[in-house]
């Protein structure tokens, strides 16, 4: 009885600490519950999860490079039509130019470098806000990509290739008639050994240095309910096609970026930077490379979103692009990054854009009209930074 | 007959955490006269004006303000204004993009109904002007003038809001001599029309020739008032009762061993500052011994800090303009601090929250943040090595929190001092800079770092500690130098150093 008392009471000292980010998980799964309630059960299919993915995808990539601008206090506005430009170009390499999809991507990719390299030069060189350089980009971002589409208006793209980036899923093993995807159970049952084994290991160290370490049957707990949430996606997912290609490209992203972030000496020196920028600077840290670092990053992955976004569509149009960046910063804004800098995580970004495209996504199947969906997105974002910020007073307390 | 007192503060007693700023401290302050408030950097001058004109609100001192025969309870500067007290602050709080007439009347302006009265304004700003002896066009913006010339705008403001004391905090600090020398004129000029001054100044020489009376705070009270006409106002005893103290055994004292070869030495070094053009070092030559710790000591603006981060490499918006660093017989002239820090240089920040710390992150990633290469394996960084690394110095220096996870921000001073050291001894420095090792913590963990102190120097490693407490460096340094105005006034060896010879190279003006 006591023993599970005491349990008990664990969780509730970890619930009211942890409030914040599992305020997020929190409001994921009720964004997700009441749409499958309103939508008659149409939310929870494996279609609509594997289509989620797939719509999810562009947003997730763009969170990713963002919340890495924004932990250094800066700010990229441009990304939504370097993602529509990226798309323009690479359709208009392959269906007017008749360049390779590969080679087509990789231009892309390095126009991306490009533009991030000259936004970032002018950011850290001549020392223009961040703010004022990427609305500039913005303009003239839009402009090019209308410019290119201009004589052909929007461009359908018929390479298989290309739009299996964000259409297709994952190959299986060949001659398996059991109607279930076998490789993503594998992926699914190594994903979670994999997270279930860091997170042994990672709680054996700190135990090993006498740091404090939630209870045994808490982090059982704990385990079990991340694994059990995974297999079931994955389930789903294997009842269905698969795991979607587009989730695998945000999952090897996100992996790289929340690696670099919390393991190498660039991400120590990133929160460094929007911690205390002049106590980076006295330690010897490039803080202009760093910072030019991170808008090429941006503005590589904003090529990446524009790939998978024309992909989805099988075209590119003069309007993909537009908003995108609303949705980046709210996404990282959600997902607990500090508007003041210095604090954010990727993963957690991810989670800030499954809250707003499922949103989206939910009101789209309720046949809500688009107005409507950006006032709603507007006050969940709104009420999300404000309880972030509420929580990190209180805590600082 | 009875004195006429403008102002009296009594009692008046102000705490931070940690420290009490002011204790129990009397000032009085007589109709008409130029006071002069003198001391020592920290012992509560500034605090003290900072109650006097409601910056520290009532309620958060105890003691009461007796201003023209009333109690006053100030909240804020507006208030204090309205009762006829002007501050004039070192850095100038004004606007170089507005025209010196709206600089003037800028939170006061004059209305016509509901508008401003722009024609007006002009014409009084001509009239304030004259008073101050300033003879330039009033829609002049700002920005043209130097910054003499701005202070004087300051005090037209002052006066055209009817101010009756006029509080100076260090008026002539960035003067050259003709303006200093301009504006003490001004001041006698202002007390003829009866406006009591209250001048708060390092340079003595300006003290002893305008001042009607001083008063000297020490440590946070009151030492002594002295009367131009009837006291002993020598610069000499002046200087007596700022220091007047005798050095206790807070000092750890350390075998004295023979200070080893030059590890750094600056020669003519001159620097300038590339936006102002201000010389903020004029040729400054000094060099450390391995195993010495060589104390540099000046008051605030003699050029310090500006020496110190021009050898470490950080010029902040200064130019090299001739002279040379060398270390260990090699030549020294680091481009940024990353280069500084590769070469064995470290440098403390006398600023741990504004650029030492980063306060949002915990004690063991601020330690190794300087040094990460050390921790690299790989891409990765190691985890494990880092909390070793981390542990082993918060028990070698006694950082005392639950965790090296803690964050650095819910640390004391003392223990954020530590870690910011940690974190500097984490690159192994061969020269180690401390500037304001112990500003603001206190006794136990000064005594603490002391002891740090020394047993880096036993190691062999050199510290150059720049401090602005006289007893710290006479109880800490091998040897002292003293800065003043951008140059080295004097260089003198633990034996022969007192506090008289050292105050007296400092004011050196």
């Amino acid at each position: 009885m006591s023993e599970n008392k005491k349990v008990i009471g664990e969780i509730k000292e970890l619930l009211t600490h942890n409030a914040k980010s599992y305020m997020m998980y929190a409001a994921l799964l009720v964004i997700m519950i009441v749409f499958q309630i309103w939508t008659g059960g149409l939310f929870f299919t494996a279609g609509n999860i594997s289509n989620l993915f797939n719509q999810a995808a562009y947003v997730a990539v763009l969170a990713i490079g963002m919340t890495l601008i924004l932990i250094l206090k800066h700010i990229d506005l441009s990304v939504g039509y370097v993602a529509g430009l990226s798309g323009a170009v690479a359709a208009i390499l392959m269906e007017k130019a008749g360049v390779n999809v590969w080679l087509a991507i990789l231009i892309v990719l390095a126009m991306g470098l490009v533009i991030g390299f000259i936004q970032g030069s002018i950011v850290t060189k001549i020392g223009v806000p961040a703010f004022v350089t990427t609305l500039a980009g913005m303009f003239i971002f839009r402009g090019l990509l209308t410019r290119s589409l201009s004589g052909t208006g929007t461009i359908v793209i018929d390479d298989p290739a290309y739009k299996a980036l964000c259409q297709g899923f994952i190959p299986d093993i060949p001659g398996n008639t059991s109607g279930i995807h076998i490789v993503t159970m594998i992926i699914g049952v190594l994903l979670v050994a994999a997270i279930v084994a860091g997170q042994v290991k990672a709680r054996n160290n700190k135990i090993k240095y006498g740091f404090q370490v939630t209870s045994f049957p808490v982090f059982v707990m704990g385990m079990a309910a991340v694994s059990v949430v995974i297999l079931i996606v994955c389930w789903m997912l294997a009842c269905y096609r698969g795991i979607p290609v587009s989730a695998v490209i945000v999952g090897v992203i996100l992996a790289a970026y929340s690696f670099m972030l919390s393991k190498t000496r660039l991400g120590r020196y990133i929160y460094g930077i929007g911690g205390n920028e002049q106590a980076a600077e006295l330690s010897g840290v490039d803080v202009k490379k760093v910072t030019l670092f991170a808008f090429v990053s941006m503005s590589v992955l904003a090529a990446v979103a524009g790939i998978l976004y024309s992909s989805r569509l099988s075209s590119a149009t003069p309007t993909a692009g537009n908003a995108f960046e609303m949705d980046a910063i709210a996404s990282s804004y959600i997902g607990g990054t500090a508007v003041s800098g210095g604090v954010g995580k990727v993963t957690n970004a991810i989670v800030g854009t499954f809250v707003i495209m499922s949103l989206t996504n939910g009101m789209n199947l309720m046949g809500i009209d688009i107005s409507y969906q950006y006032i709603v997105k507007g006050i969940i974002f709104i009420i999300a930074v404000a309880f972030d910020i509420r929580s990190r007073k209180i805590m600082n307390n | 007959m009875e004195q006429d007192h403008i102002l009296e503060m009594r009692h008046i007693t102000k705490e931070f955490p940690g420290v009490k700023a002011l204790n129990d401290v009397n000032f009085k302050v007589k109709r008409g006269e130029i006071h002069c408030l003198v001391g020592e950097n920290g012992a509560g001058k500034s605090t003290l004006m900072k109650v006097l004109s409601g910056v520290w609100k009532y309620g958060t001192y105890t003691g009461d303000i007796v201003y023209d025969g009333e109690v006053r309870k100030f909240t804020g500067i507006a208030d204090s204004e309205k009762a006829g007290i002007a501050i004039i602050y070192q850095e100038l709080a004004l606007f170089p993009e507005l025209p010196i007439y709206e600089n003037i009347f800028f939170g006061h302006e004059i209305l016509k109904g509901k508008q401003i009265d722009w024609n007006e304004t002009v014409v009084q700003a001509k009239e304030v002007l004259k008073k101050v002896r300033l003879n330039v066009d009033p829609s002049m913006k700002l920005e043209r003038l130097n910054t003499g010339n701005r202070q004087l705008v300051e005090i037209a403001k002052a006066l055209s809001k009817k101010c009756r004391l006029i509080i100076f905090d260090e008026p002539t600090s960035s003067l050259n001599e003709d303006d200093s020398e301009n504006l003490l004129n001004l001041m006698r000029e202002l007390k003829e029309s009866g406006v009591t001054c209250i001048m708060i100044s390092h340079k003595l020489r300006e003290v002893t020739a305008i001042a009607d009376t001083i008063t000297v705070l020490r440590d946070g009270s009151t030492i002594c008032s002295l009367d131009a006409k009837t006291d002993d106002i020598s610069e000499a005893n002046i200087i007596k009762h700022m220091v007047g103290r005798t050095i206790t055994d807070i000092y750890p004292k350390r075998p004295g061993s023979a200070p080893g070869d030059i590890m750094l030495s600056v020669k003519d070094l001159s620097v300038e500052n590339t936006a102002t053009g201000h010389k903020s070092l004029r040729k400054v030559s000094m060099n450390v011994r391995r195993g010495e710790i060589v104390g540099i000591q000046g008051l605030m603006g003699a050029g310090r800090s500006t020496l110190a981060r021009t050898i470490f490499g950080h010029t902040d918006g200064h130019r090299i303009t001739g002279g040379e660093i060398t270390m260990d017989g090699k030549k020294a002239m680091f481009a940024s601090p990353q280069d500084a820090i590769d070469h064995g240089l470290a440098y403390v920040s006398e600023d741990r929250k504004g650029n030492g710390l980063i306060l949002m992150q915990d004690i063991k990633s601020n330690i190794t943040f300087a040094n990460l290469k050390a921790l690299a394996e790989g891409l990765s960084i190691n985890d494990a090595k880092e909390v070793q690394e981390a542990e082993r110095y918060k028990e070698d220096l006694n950082i005392k929190a639950p965790s090296v996870e803690q964050k650095t921000e819910s640390l004391s001073g003392g223990n954020q001092q530590k870690v910011q050291i940690a974190k500097w001894l984490f690159t192994e420095p061969k020269v180690l800079i401390l500037d304001e090792p112990t500003r603001g913590i206190d006794v136990g963990a000064k005594y603490e770092i002391y002891t740090i102190m020394n047993r880096l120097v036993e190691q062999g490693m050199s510290i150059i500690m720049i401090s602005s407490e006289l007893p710290e460096v006479l109880g800490m340094s091998d040897r002292i130098y003293v800065m003043s105005e951008g140059s080295i006034t004097g260089e003198l060896s633990a034996k022969e150093a007192t506090e008289e010879k050292i105050m007296k190279m400092a004011v050196n003006a």
